[in-house]
């Protein structure tokens, strides 16, 4: 097996009285992809915001267990967020490039972090288009607006801006239901290349891209986490009644 | 004998080629156009008026445009009388893009702070004490920098107080509702998403605002500070009351200035229909409606660009 990346122990998320997820336990494994799937409103999405702290900015949020990324509980108050936000990628399910550049689209975060050297930064646009498989596609027109871009270029963009402040983590929040087939195939190619440099977490509604794309599956059902296996056994075998209902579309 | 039977059939034929749904269409198509054609018919008809009035005095031959333009004396009862509309212009300008500047930044920050900052106290107590700001008319804006704005001045600085800050300051209150609410719908017309976008990649609060959301949503700004000064050039009376109408370009904030409002609203009362003065009056009044034209025009570019 290989390493942890990180894990959660007993994490609860509350909006207010709500409580949205109920006690998870994951471990992480890096380098490898965990799909989470379950129907609507389970807390698959919550889960996912609250692994880089993005529940931090919504009212009324509340977060109790222990995340832990190479030890260190990023919960924790003494947790620099601006630091662990850029260990952690983040792209949506509705592309949201920013209304600039393509070029500085991606070099938007680095200079964040401090790049201000124009090779440096030119260096880091290419490499990170080019890990995207979008640098063919964009290098003529750099500095051309990147909301030109077609729904699906516009989504690798966003990938290719989360990667480009070189986080360890990619978190997905279903980050190809929003777009046509084609696109769709591209995104699953990329999730299967990136999976070499990056641990991905990837929340999906659609069953097949999880076992497609995924190593591990997480099952989840009205904030419970149900099941947590290899996808292969998931998919094939499931301990759990309601994780084969769900996978045999019996309901969800 | 047949004329009544042919007539009755004639009416019977109308019903059927003019059913009611189709007379109804045609009444609201009627008052639509009417309504359409006396706005049109008045718009063009102030313009006309304006402009007849306005260029009679170059047509005439009595004072050349450029005269107008770049003089910078104006004593209409002179011998010559001398028409040199330059302190006007500058004054309007000066004030205009003062209170512009002044008023900016406040309104920006206002907007910022509601919707990003604290939207929920901005909602409630914020937008409408600005509204409210709003709706007060200008001569109570001139009343209160009269008595209030005025005597700082000449508290704080040498001279009258009366003068181009004075006028900048009251006509700054005066726009910051409008720069405030464009901006404000500016920033709550945001694609959802961009936020998180850049709070994801590590940015703080800050940085997202000033780096992401202000470049974002730039030309929507400009578009609240166009209209804004704008609504600055136009008004008249606030500015009268504080300015000190001294028709002389002026040469420091403090000292006392005019505008093409303010001098239009102060001599019109003396001057008769017709005559020199009367029609450079008229004058002014066409730079003012062409001002008014290069400001939507700038609106409308910005508004374009704020669409891509």
């Amino acid at each position: 097996m290989s390493d942890t990346a990180f894990y959660t122990k007993d994490l609860s998320v509350f909006y207010g009285e709500k409580q949205a997820i109920k006690k998870v336990s994951i471990t992480f494994p890096e380098r490898q992809v965990v799909a989470f799937i379950g129907p609507s409103g389970c807390g698959k999405s919550t889960f996912l915001r609250s692994l880089n702290r993005m529940n931090d900015v919504i009212p009324g949020a509340r977060v109790e267990g222990e995340i832990r990324i190479g030890g260190r509980d990023i919960n924790d108050p003494s947790t620099d967020v601006v630091r662990l936000r850029q260990k952690i990628g983040m792209v949506w399910q509705k592309p949201n490039p920013f209304h600039k550049s393509i070029y500085e689209n991606i070099a938007f975060g680095p200079r964040y972090h401090g790049v201000k050297d124009k090779r440096n930064l030119d260096e880091i646009v290419e490499s990170s288009l080019r890990k995207t498989a979008l640098w063919d596609e964009v290098k003529d027109r750099l500095h051309g607006s990147a909301l030109a871009l077609s729904g699906g270029q516009q989504q690798r963009l966003c990938i290719a801006r989360s990667i480009a402040v070189q986080p360890s983590i990619l978190l997905m929040d279903e980050p190809a239901s929003a777009l046509d087939p084609v696109s769709t195939a591209k995104i699953e190619e990329l999730i299967a290349e990136l999976k070499r440099d990056y641990s991905i977490v990837i929340v999906t509604h659609n069953m097949y891209q999880a076992a497609r794309v995924s190593d591990k599956t997480a099952f989840f059902l009205m904030g419970d986490l149900i099941e947590y296996d290899e996808t292969q056994k998931m998919f094939t075998n499931p301990s759990n009644r309601a994780t084969d209902d769900y996978i045999s579309g019996r309901f969800g | 004998m047949n004329a009544p039977v042919r007539s009755v059939e004639a009416a019977g034929d109308r019903v059927a080629r003019f059913p009611q749904h189709k007379r109804e269409e045609w009444i609201g198509r009627l008052y639509a156009y009417a309504c359409v054609a006396l706005l049109v018919v008045t718009i063009f008809s102030i313009v006309w008026f304006i402009a007849s009035k306005g260029l009679t005095p170059f047509v005439s031959g009595a004072i050349r445009f450029s005269d107008l333009l770049f003089g910078r004396v104006w004593k209409p009862e002179g011998e010559p009388a001398l028409f040199g509309a330059l302190p006007f212009l500058a004054g309007s300008a000066y004030v205009s893009f003062l209170a512009a500047a002044i008023a900016s930044p406040f309104g920006f920050c206002a907007a910022v702070f509601m919707t990003q900052i604290a939207p929920k106290l901005g909602r409630t107590v914020l937008q409408p004490a600005i509204e409210l700001l709003a709706g007060i008319p200008s001569v109570v804006y001139g009343f209160v920098g009269l008595s209030v704005i005025v005597p700082f001045l000449r508290e704080v600085f040498e001279g009258q107080g009366y003068g181009i800050l004075a006028g900048s300051l009251v006509l700054s209150i005066m726009i910051l509702p409008t720069i405030t609410s464009i901006a404000t719908d500016a920033l709550h017309t945001l694609p959802a998403g961009l936020k998180e976008g850049s709070f994801a990649l590590g940015a703080t609060r800050w940085q997202t605002i000033y780096r992401l959301i202000l470049p974002t949503t730039l030309p929507s700004l400009l578009t609240g500070i166009v209209l804004g000064i704008s609504r600055a050039f136009g008004e008249a009376l606030a500015v009268q009351m504080v300015i000190g109408n001294a028709p002389f370009v002026p040469t420091s904030l403090l000292q006392s200035a005019a505008t093409l409002t303010s001098i239009i609203t102060l001599e019109m009362g003396n001057t008769i229909g017709g005559s020199l003065h009367n029609n450079t009056l008229w004058s002014l009044a066409l730079i003012l409606l062409m001002m008014t034209f290069l400001f939507v025009f700038a609106v409308r570019f910005l508004e374009r660009r704020a669409k891509r």
